[in-house]
């Protein structure tokens, strides 16, 4: 263990309560569009109009995650469409192949 | 943190050399760029999940009529609706969802270590980080219990065409492994325990780091090195796990 005469000096700053009381928000805004969610999947009916609005809320919940939590939504702009143009490419991925699925023969 | 802001002398470019273009350390910048590369990683089984299941016939009838058979993809609320503890209630994914909010409040948990590391206060850090180790061993203890239950199976067999010794026999399945399959398609197991597989071995490795850094917040050596700065960079990878279970979650369970 390191002696004590060569701990640091260290400054303790106080909590950023704006700043914490941001994050419980964000925090809230994703439980909420999970209860939300939920009361979808069991209102809905199957279909194209229930899977679009799951894939919405799910890129809403992203965009928290990924802007907030993550904070890229703060960084240098180089910086957050360095990583948001190559996920374009996993939309691309996903469209080619769900559609080449639908042409596919069934397997059994 | 000091190279969050890049400052450049009057008309020359950032890219000249001397400073980061991007504003941030190098490792932060290669946490970015493995975890974008991760993330075409899950979207590879995600969307060979939406091929495989698109080449399925889905299964058409009401809700109530709805049995397990190989013949269709099976609904997957159905087969996700067991809570421990309450035996024989039909509880569709409620137990996903309690998973999800354990995993979102170890997000929260993590975040706030990254704010308590920014203001060099480590007692705040100690105690955050042990909250989001906490929630990620209960996220991993919930999805060992939901393994196990898939792979037991529910109470009444399901009857499964198999071609064995040059001829098709008919026999009764209960549960699920990577050769047989009780719940529909043998894809849609073998799907299961790929996906959510490789997202829980990304949260166990993220315990291990969270642990890591914890250990290391409580001997003092972030005191020492002067910054937090390694709690941002496992915090990135801790929100990335959140973040593909938010994908998981509709793309496995909801849809």
């Amino acid at each position: 263990m390191a002696h004590h005469s060569h701990e640091p000096q260290v400054t303790v700053l106080p909590p950023n309560k704006e700043k914490i009381k941001k994050l419980w928000t964000v925090a809230g805004i994703l439980g909420a569009v999970t209860g939300v969610e939920f009361i979808i999947a069991f209102t809905m009916g199957h279909g194209p109009a229930k899977t679009a609005l799951f894939v919405i809320l799910t890129i809403v919940k992203a965009g928290y995650i990924v802007g907030e939590f993550m904070h890229l939504k703060y960084e240098v702009k180089v910086l957050f469409w360095a990583i948001l143009i190559p996920t374009l490419f996993i939309i691309w991925m996903l469209v080619a192949f769900v559609y080449e699925g639908m042409k596919m023969p069934v397997f059994q | 943190m000091a190279h969050s802001t890049a400052t450049v002398e009057h008309g020359k470019s950032v890219w000249d050399g001397g400073v980061s273009p991007m504003g941030v350390s190098y490792g932060k910048l290669m946490m970015w760029f493995f975890l974008l590369s991760d993330a075409f990683t899950f979207s590879g089984l995600l969307i060979t999940y939406g091929l495989v299941r698109s080449s399925h016939p889905a299964f058409t009838g009401a809700p109530e009529a709805f049995r397990f058979s190989a013949e269709y993809w099976p609904v997957p609320e159905k087969v996700f609706e067991a809570v421990p503890f309450l035996h024989g209630y039909s509880l569709p994914l409620v137990f996903v969802g309690i998973m999800t909010f354990i995993l979102i409040m170890s997000s929260v948990t993590m975040v706030l270590a990254v704010e308590a590391g920014h203001r060099m206060d480590r007692k705040a850090v100690e105690k955050w980080m042990l909250w989001t180790i906490i929630g990620g061993l209960t996220f991993l203890g919930c999805q060992a219990w939901e393994w196990t239950h898939f792979i037991v199976g529910t109470d009444s067999p399901t009857l499964v065409k198999e071609f064995a010794n040059g001829q098709w026999i008919t026999k009764e399945v209960t549960g699920a492994s990577l050769k047989i399959n009780q719940y529909g398609p043998q894809p849609f197991a073998d799907f299961f325990f790929f996906i959510t597989g490789f997202h829980g071995f990304h949260v166990f490795s993220g315990v291990m780091l969270n642990f890591l850094i914890y250990y290391n917040a409580v001997t003092g050596v972030y005191d020492r090195r002067g910054h937090y700065e390694i709690v941002e960079k496992v915090g990135l990878y801790w929100h990335f796990v959140d973040l593909v279970w938010v994908f998981v979650f509709t793309f496995f369970y909801l849809v």
